[in-house]
């Protein structure tokens, strides 16, 4: 096995206070990781741009501000990643799709604009499955990601740029999007801490839209600390996102070391065995996270969540059907790639048959066919009554427990080109995280162990909307532990 | 024009879709300027180009507008939900259109035409106009160009779509419904309401029945009509095609047509491939609009007084003929006219001044000039003739009608100047003054003009009239 | 036994409607894959749900609005350079078959 991952990560809450101390310049800090990124990327493959020139300028810029004494945010020469899905103003951005390569955008999306503000330098834009359509990283037009604890492994998806870019040490942070477990399924495949907020609690404006009703973005990081300091600046009301929550949540960090022994833990039994395909190894790891819980002086207990069986079958029409009106405007005419035609249409059709990979036109056919007349009330109706169904089993175990347990992704990393072919054994990879992101709650995936085979294994924290602080509180405990 | 229409026992139906553009600063969901004649594309941003990533935030003012409207056709206002209508179209930037569908803003209303009929208002939803697509090659038509350009300036700005039920009988219905339609509009002050321009656009769903059946035929719908009086061929043209297909024992098919003003016929839009399924689903980029109580409340007490209210209270305190009430409610002039007959103008000539001497506005006048004009003029203090002229005055600069006279010189001729003048006149012509006494009116002109002259058309016609048959009489 | 749940001729349609052209051998391909995925979702079509209210939000959030007040926009140099043809200023597209829908 080949590893690309470094013995020790060094996390960016102390790059910022090194960096901010003037104890070490933030130029340094990037030369270090353009060096490392130089020496493993054409492995590793996280990147579909590395901003060298930007990322010098921001460095700078930042070093100055901090020699002539001005206030630095909190992620001051912190290097950062951004999937390719997230709108960086004039750095290209393609969604890793032909059909966008090389566009420039003329706007930063928020959470960059929050980044930047923040004084993190954005180091780059990395890999996913093309608009975010994937669990492998394998469907980008620009190449695989390859998973840093093994080359010959997926990264997991869709955001697997992140996740592996984290990994191999080329940023301590980077950013994903997760609208099934696009955040949270890489990062546990590829042993890193991944976190996808409560839906309306960080601004999708400047996010690609994939199916804008379950898009939510979020920070990987190498410690749960880390992802909630990076959760904070990113986060908060956004005026240009309609679907941003005004309430502000109570800092994430505040109750991050207390104990959890007055808490109740919910284990999700159908996803602990219950539902067939999650192997035997992932379902101990998860376990053996709840012994810790209940050593730390939880309560914890097995709990039902019956709506969970039908999730994948709700998400692959919900998201498909939203997915097909989102990619509509990839028509050949404003932006991007045009394949020429006789007239309009054909120019159309030649664009987008040209410019779009098998599995997103698979999912645009299929929510076209879940949306069309006559076929509309059977599923996408259907589809999104369960997804009430499902809000309705969370309510009511969240009356009871603070917080869920489970697995993040059914088993550790698969070998590349292994699921490709089938459809539908990929989709099962989002089984344990597709709940969360059809009823908009927050959720994180911590490493915790290995699978046999030496591979990061996940585990998952499940927690009501806007209740992030204790859901940080238990993934701090776990990590402790795991430690 | 074939007037098959109005025999062989055939009924029109027709409803209609009105679409009129608001008049909000911004646009429906960004805040882009509204606004129009400006370089193409340059009232653009991420938003409304549909570059990947932006997000519509909706605009409070085109709501408040559109419920504002609802009230006024009598609709519920209601908890609504924008829905996405998917086509491709390179107008549209996003390749569908925010609307909403199943649940609008504003369902059930009813319009009430100055005949007193009413039409039944089926919904009043919110949605965002398209881009502008121009034909570049010889024809300057869609079909036939080599391309077209694209300009999106428009694109987004925010649209009411007012559709009636199919309640419509005669042309001349379909037409006062526009205008009244409009009248409402331009009294909330939420568009322009110019046809010509485009910031209402009438689309006609048309069908026929013969008279007695209950059911509904196939309708077509009618686009692309820019006047009422293409609204009306169009219908015609439209009608009498469905009654001669019906007659060769063929029918219509439901389908989107297109009138040609200059061939003065409809065609047909599309092929049949493209068979409508817009797949209408949730706007998962917006959340719900809920208004409270409190703001339907406050939007039916705000409510300006609408063209029908404005003229049935003109007609009631003038007596005036029902045309030139509907005139100058629609020259928004009624509460001008009200005000100046509450200040003592004669509502009658009050009228009549308004809509043949102030058609191209009222300018500087105020209400109180003119009731008190009017009030000279009934004193025979000035002429008609004096009036009118001093109208363009009061019009152009303000003023009050006493100063301007004046100024003029327009001062009133005393009553005993002009019977000296006459008496005078008698004495030279008295061969004249014999012939009109025995009758010949036709030398009464002679002796009102010669009056005239010497008062350089000073003198009141009447009472040189008046002074004319008092000294016949007399004799 | 599984049903075929969607026909070679019903991809064909949603292809069109979607703007895409597929090979014999893709529609046979997407034809097969489609109807694997939405077998599976025969549980949930099957499920009954008549008094459950559909929920195509994960939000409860009502009334997001802004005001009518303008804001920056874009000049037509920050995004006509990256538009596939151009002319006045305006985006260029080939003939269009048809009248405007």
């Amino acid at each position: 096995m080949s590893s690309m991952v470094p013995d020790q990560y060094q996390s960016a809450s102390e790059i910022a206070e090194l960096v901010t101390t003037g104890e070490i310049s933030a130029i340094e800090i990037l030369e270090r990781h353009l060096n490392h990124i130089e020496q493993y990327e054409k492995d590793v493959h996280a990147f579909n741009l590395v901003t060298i020139d930007e990322a010098r300028a921001a460095a700078e810029e930042t070093d100055k501000l901090i020699a002539k004494g001005e206030r630095v945010g909190p992620l001051a020469g912190v290097p950062v990643a951004v999937k390719d899905n997230l709108c960086t103003e004039g750095i290209p951005t393609t969604a890793s799709s032909k059909i966008l390569e090389g566009w420039k955008p003329p706007y930063d999306a928020t959470v960059v604009k929050k980044l930047k503000e923040a004084g993190a330098t954005i180091v780059g834009k990395t890999n996913l499955d093309e608009f975010a359509m994937g669990s492998s990283t394998e469907n980008s037009a620009f190449g695989p990601t390859r998973n840093p604890h093994d080359l010959s492994c997926v990264p997991g998806g869709s955001s697997g740029g992140s996740a592996a870019a984290v990994a191999a040490g080329f940023a301590p942070i980077a950013i994903g999007s997760d609208t099934g477990g696009s955040i949270r399924q890489p990062a546990s495949l590829c042993g890193v801490v991944g976190v996808k907020p409560t839906y309306g609690g960080v601004s999708r404006y400047g996010l690609l839209a994939f199916a804008s009703s379950l898009d939510q973005v979020g920070p990987f990081a190498t410690s749960v600390k880390d992802a909630a300091i990076v959760h904070e600046v990113i986060g908060g009301y956004d005026p240009l996102d309609s679907t941003s929550i005004k309430q502000t949540s109570n800092s994430f960090l505040e109750v991050l070391d207390k104990d959890i022994s007055t808490l109740k833990v919910g284990v999700i039994s159908e996803l602990m065995g219950g539902i067939d395909g999650i192997t035997r190894e992932v379902i101990e790891q998860a376990n053996k996270a709840v012994s810790v819980l209940s050593a730390a002086g939880a309560q914890v207990e097995e709990i039902s969540l019956p709506a969970a069986l039908y999730c994948l079958s709700a998400y692959y029409l919900i998201a498909p059907a939203e997915a097909s009106s989102n990619l509509s405007r990839y028509d050949g005419v404003r932006y991007g790639l045009r394949i020429d035609g006789a007239n309009l249409n054909e120019m159309n059709v030649n664009t987008r048959t040209e410019g779009f990979g098998d599995e997103v036109k698979r999912r645009i056919m299929l929510g076209t066919y879940a949306l069309s007349a006559g076929y509309y009330d059977a599923y996408y109706g259907k589809a999104l009554k369960v997804r009430r169904l499902l809000a309705e089993n969370f309510a009511a175990l969240y009356k009871e427990y603070d917080v869920l347990l489970s697995p993040t992704s059914p088993c550790t990393a698969f070998k590349l080109g292994e699921k490709v072919s089938d459809p539908m054994t990929m989709y099962v990879n989002d089984v344990c995280t597709i709940p969360s992101n059809l009823v908009g709650h927050p959720a994180i995936s911590i490493p915790f162990g290995h699978g046999q085979d030496g591979m990061p294994i996940g585990v998952q924290i499940l927690a009501p909307p806007m209740k992030e602080p204790v859901m940080y509180q238990v993934a701090h405990t776990l990590e402790m532990a795991a430690q | 024009m074939n007037q098959e229409i109005f025999k062989d026992n055939w009924e029109l139906i027709v409803g209609l879709e009105v679409h009129t553009e608001l008049a909000t600063k911004t646009k429906l969901f960004c805040g882009c300027l509204n606004q129009f004649g400006n370089e193409p594309n340059t009232n653009v941003c991420p938003v409304c180009l549909g570059l990947p990533g932006s997000l519509p935030v909706v605009n409070e003012i085109a709501v408040y507008f559109a419920m504002q409207l609802g009230r006024a056709l009598h609709c519920s206002v209601n908890r609504s939900v924008f829905a996405r209508k998917n086509y491709f179209y390179p107008d549209m930037p996003k390749d569908y259109q925010i609307s909403q569908y199943d649940l609008p803003t504003n369902l059930e209303g009813y319009l009430e035409l100055p005949s007193g009929e009413t039409i039944g208002i089926e919904r009043a939803h919110i949605e965002e106009d398209t881009g502008k697509t121009t034909h570049i090659g010889t024809s300057g038509r869609i079909s036939g160009a080599d391309y077209s350009l694209v300009d999106y300036n428009r694109a987004g700005v925010p649209l009411i779509e007012i559709v009636s039920k199919p309640e419509i009988r005669t042309i001349e219905q379909a037409k006062a419904y526009v205008s009244e339609l409009r009248g409402i509009i331009l009294a909330l002050e939420i568009s322009d309401a110019k046809m010509e321009e485009g910031s209402i656009r009438v689309d006609a769903n048309v069908s026929v029945r013969e008279i007695g059946e209950n059911d509904l035929r196939t309708r077509c719908e009618i686009k692309n009509v820019n006047s009422l009086k293409s609204l009306g061929r169009a219908i015609e043209y439209e009608a009498n095609r469905h009654i001669g297909l019906y007659k060769n024992g063929e029918s219509p098919r439901q389908e989107t047509r297109h009138w040609d003003e200059n061939a003065g016929r409809t065609r047909s839009g599309r092929s049949k491939e493209d068979a409508e399924d817009y797949r209408y689903f949730p706007e998962p980029d917006l959340v719900p609009l809920n208004p409270s109580e409190e703001t339907i409340t406050k939007i039916d007490q705000e409510m300006p007084e609408l063209p029908s209210k404005r003229r049935e209270k003109l007609a009631n305190l003038t007596g005036v003929k029902p045309s030139d009430v509907a005139l100058l409610v629609e020259r928004n002039h009624d509460v001008f006219a009200l005000d100046v007959i509450r200040r003592g103008g004669l509502p009658d000539q009050v009228v009549k001044h308004l809509v043949n001497n102030l058609s191209a506005g009222l300018g500087e006048l105020t209400a109180e000039s003119l009731a008190q004009l009017v009030q000279m003029e009934n004193k025979s203090e000035i002429t008609s003739t004096q009036a009118k002229k001093m109208l363009g005055e009061l019009v152009q600069r303000g003023g009050t009608p006493a100063e301007l006279a004046t100024e003029l010189g327009f001062e009133a001729i005393e009553t005993n100047e002009i019977e000296n003048l006459v008496d005078q006149l008698i004495n030279q012509h008295s061969d004249e003054w014999e012939r009109f006494c025995s009758g010949d009116t036709k030398v009464q002109g002679f002796f009102v003009g010669q009056v005239m002259k010497a008062t350089s058309g000073q003198a009141d016609g009447k009472l040189i009239n008046q002074i004319l048959n008092e000294r016949s009489t007399s004799k | 036994m599984m049903s075929e749940p969607i026909s070679p001729e019903e991809v064909a349609h949603v292809a069109y409607l979607a703007r895409l052209r597929l090979t014999e051998d893709e529609l046979s391909r997407f034809t097969e894959q489609l109807g694997a995925i939405l077998n599976h979702a025969e549980d949930v079509e099957a499920l009954e749900l008549d008094d459950t209210e559909p929920m195509s939000h994960p939000l409860p959030i009502e009334n997001t609005m802004r005001e009518d007040t303008p804001s920056p926009m874009l000049k037509p140099s920050d995004f006509l350079p990256e538009a596939p043809a151009v002319e006045d200023g305006r985006f260029l597209v080939p003939k269009i078959l048809g009248e405007e829908p």
